[in-house]
């Protein structure tokens, strides 16, 4: 099976990979998928406590080489928005932008799941 | 050194330059069906049909009468199994076998359960071996065949043959060996081990793809079997189809060349496999061998490298072909299912890699592979989740993961 090029690019080089302090308040962290499935997402946002804008996401993946596009590709999009407009990205997106072929598009739900539970990790750490 | 670097000899070899030589007049030149009895064209090519007949009969104990030809080791399995399961189906309807045979093996038998036979799989250790006990104690009155492999193709365990061609030669019950893998790399006699039946393929030992046969012995006892295919009924009514000339002269020719050096190559390859383990385990860690440590295949390494999914370290290694029991390379979504038999955790299922290394690796291109293959661990476990949480001393057993 061919990878896509961008799939190529964001396995050679993805962006933000690493970690975020998960103590800090302003931080959330998504880790979905198994072990026994092949793929582990974690994601995390850092986000501004005035303007709920996300200014900062790592993430690190155990999975093929689309997973890792997948989320790499995820921590791209997420930064620069706040939480509400990151919640609306659709995996389908993820699909498009990265040519996944069909046996893929559990990556890509997976990496919009990450983001989800992501954001849902930072409000529920930040309830008013 | 040339690039990408071929570590996937289990799956298929190049023909040995010297193998297409031999085949290349009966192309042209030499093209007569073996089957024309009314011709010299036809007696031509049947002397050296038959000649590579008992060449081939020979390299395993075996006369060549013994020997029908086949399409390969697929067609070989199944005329085996559904052969000696429709001609001895008044003795019995028992088969037993293991579950990490070949899908060639074991896909017929799950056929013949459809059809009301009984197949029994057998129980394996971690290492992927059978216990003998329980091998006898599932020989019952109605039990026709063991079928049971020479050496596995993924995880390379071996079988001990000689152990149950005993059992089931004193219990009267037919043995049937898959040695796709065996024939040409360790040593196998059909006499001393008391195998009834044995499936060979010519792509694994440097003969062209496309060839096969099974021996089917002669007497004591005298093994008889009902054909899959018909037709012109060629090799004794077991077979029927035009000789496949060109294929048959390869495949003799092949299996002298890889007789002449077993001995040397098997040692030579041991070494190979030694020397890989070895670099990759002195710099890595979580590293888990799969199969059995020392009675495998001499040219076969299967490891397992936690938190690390096979398929992105394939990526990773784009220059080396190698091959992955991570469900990502299948088309079925399931990681493969010898690991899974063996009890290996799904998680290192997904994380295997199959080394095969055969006749035209060198010391230089295991060095390669070895240093690729540490620098990509490297750098995937300083993105995987699973190794952070390692590192911190988490149980990944404990953790609730959310699977999808």
């Amino acid at each position: 099976m061919a990878y896509s090029e961008k799939v190529i690019d964001h396995y050679n080089e993805p962006r933000n990979v690493g970690s975020l302090d998960k103590s800090d308040m302003n931080v959330g962290t998504g880790l979905v998928g198994a072990p026994e499935c092949g793929d582990v997402m974690k994601l995390q946002i850092q986000v501004d406590p005035l303007t709920k804008e996300i200014v900062d996401a790592k993430f690190k993946t155990f999975g093929c080489g689309s997973a890792i596009a997948s989320s790499s590709l995820a921590t791209e999009w997420v930064k620069g928005k706040s939480i509400d407009e990151a919640m609306t990205i659709q995996n389908v997106e993820i699909v498009e932008e990265l040519s996944l072929p069909p046996v893929k598009i559990h990556c890509s739900v997976l990496a919009e799941d990450a983001i989800k539970a992501a954001i849902s990790d930072y409000k529920s750490r930040n309830k008013d | 050194m040339k690039l990408p670097i071929y570590l996937d000899y289990n799956a298929t070899t190049p023909v040995d330059p010297k193998v297409l030589e031999a085949m290349m007049p009966f192309f042209t030149e030499s093209f007569g069906n073996a089957a024309s009895r009314n011709h010299s064209f036809g007696w031509q090519v049947e002397q050296v049909v038959e000649d590579a007949r008992e060449s081939i009969g020979n390299a395993i104990g075996a006369g060549g009468k013994e020997i029908v030809f086949t399409s390969g080791a697929t067609e070989s399995d199944n005329l085996a199994i559904l052969g000696v399961a429709e001609f001895y189906q008044n003795k019995g309807k028992h088969i037993i076998t293991s579950p990490i045979e070949h899908k060639a093996v074991i896909d017929p038998c799950h056929a013949l359960e459809q059809r009301g036979y009984e197949i029994t799989f057998l129980n394996l250790d971690e290492n992927g071996c059978i216990e003998l006990k329980q091998l006898e104690d599932s020989i019952r009155d109605d039990t026709i065949l063991v079928s049971l492999m020479a050496g596995n193709n993924e995880i390379g365990t071996l079988n001990p043959l000689k152990e149950i061609g005993e059992i089931t030669r004193a219990k009267g019950v037919l043995f049937h060996t898959d040695a796709t893998q065996g024939v040409g790399k360790i040593p196998i006699d059909v006499e001393e081990m008391n195998i009834d039946l044995l499936s060979m393929s010519a792509h694994k030992i440097y003969g062209p793809k496309g060839m096969g046969a099974l021996y089917v012995r002669r007497k004591k006892p005298r093994v008889r079997l009902s054909p899959i295919m018909f037709g012109g009924g060629h090799e004794r009514g077991m077979r029927s189809g035009t000789l496949n000339v060109t294929g048959i002269v390869g495949f003799a020719k092949a299996l002298e060349l890889s007789m002449e050096e077993m001995a040397s190559e098997a040692e030579r390859l041991t070494g190979l496999r030694q020397r890989l383990y070895d670099r990759l385990t002195s710099e890595l860690d979580y590293i888990f061998l799969n199969g059995h440590p020392t009675e495998r295949l001499p040219n076969n390494l299967n490891l397992s490298f936690g938190y690390v999914e096979g398929e992105s370290l394939m990526m990773g290694v784009s220059d080396l072909a190698v091959s992955s029991g991570s469900a990502c390379t299948s088309a079925s979504l399931e990681p493969s299912y010898v690991l899974r038999a063996l009890g290996v955790g799904d998680d290192l299922a997904h994380s295997s890699i199959r080394f095969g290394m055969g006749r035209f690796t060198t010391v230089e291109e295991v060095d390669y592979a070895a240093e690729k293959m540490i620098v990509a661990v490297k750098r995937l476990r300083e993105m995987s989740p699973l190794y952070e949480m390692v590192q911190e001393g988490i149980d990944l057993s404990t953790v609730q993961w959310s699977s999808h």
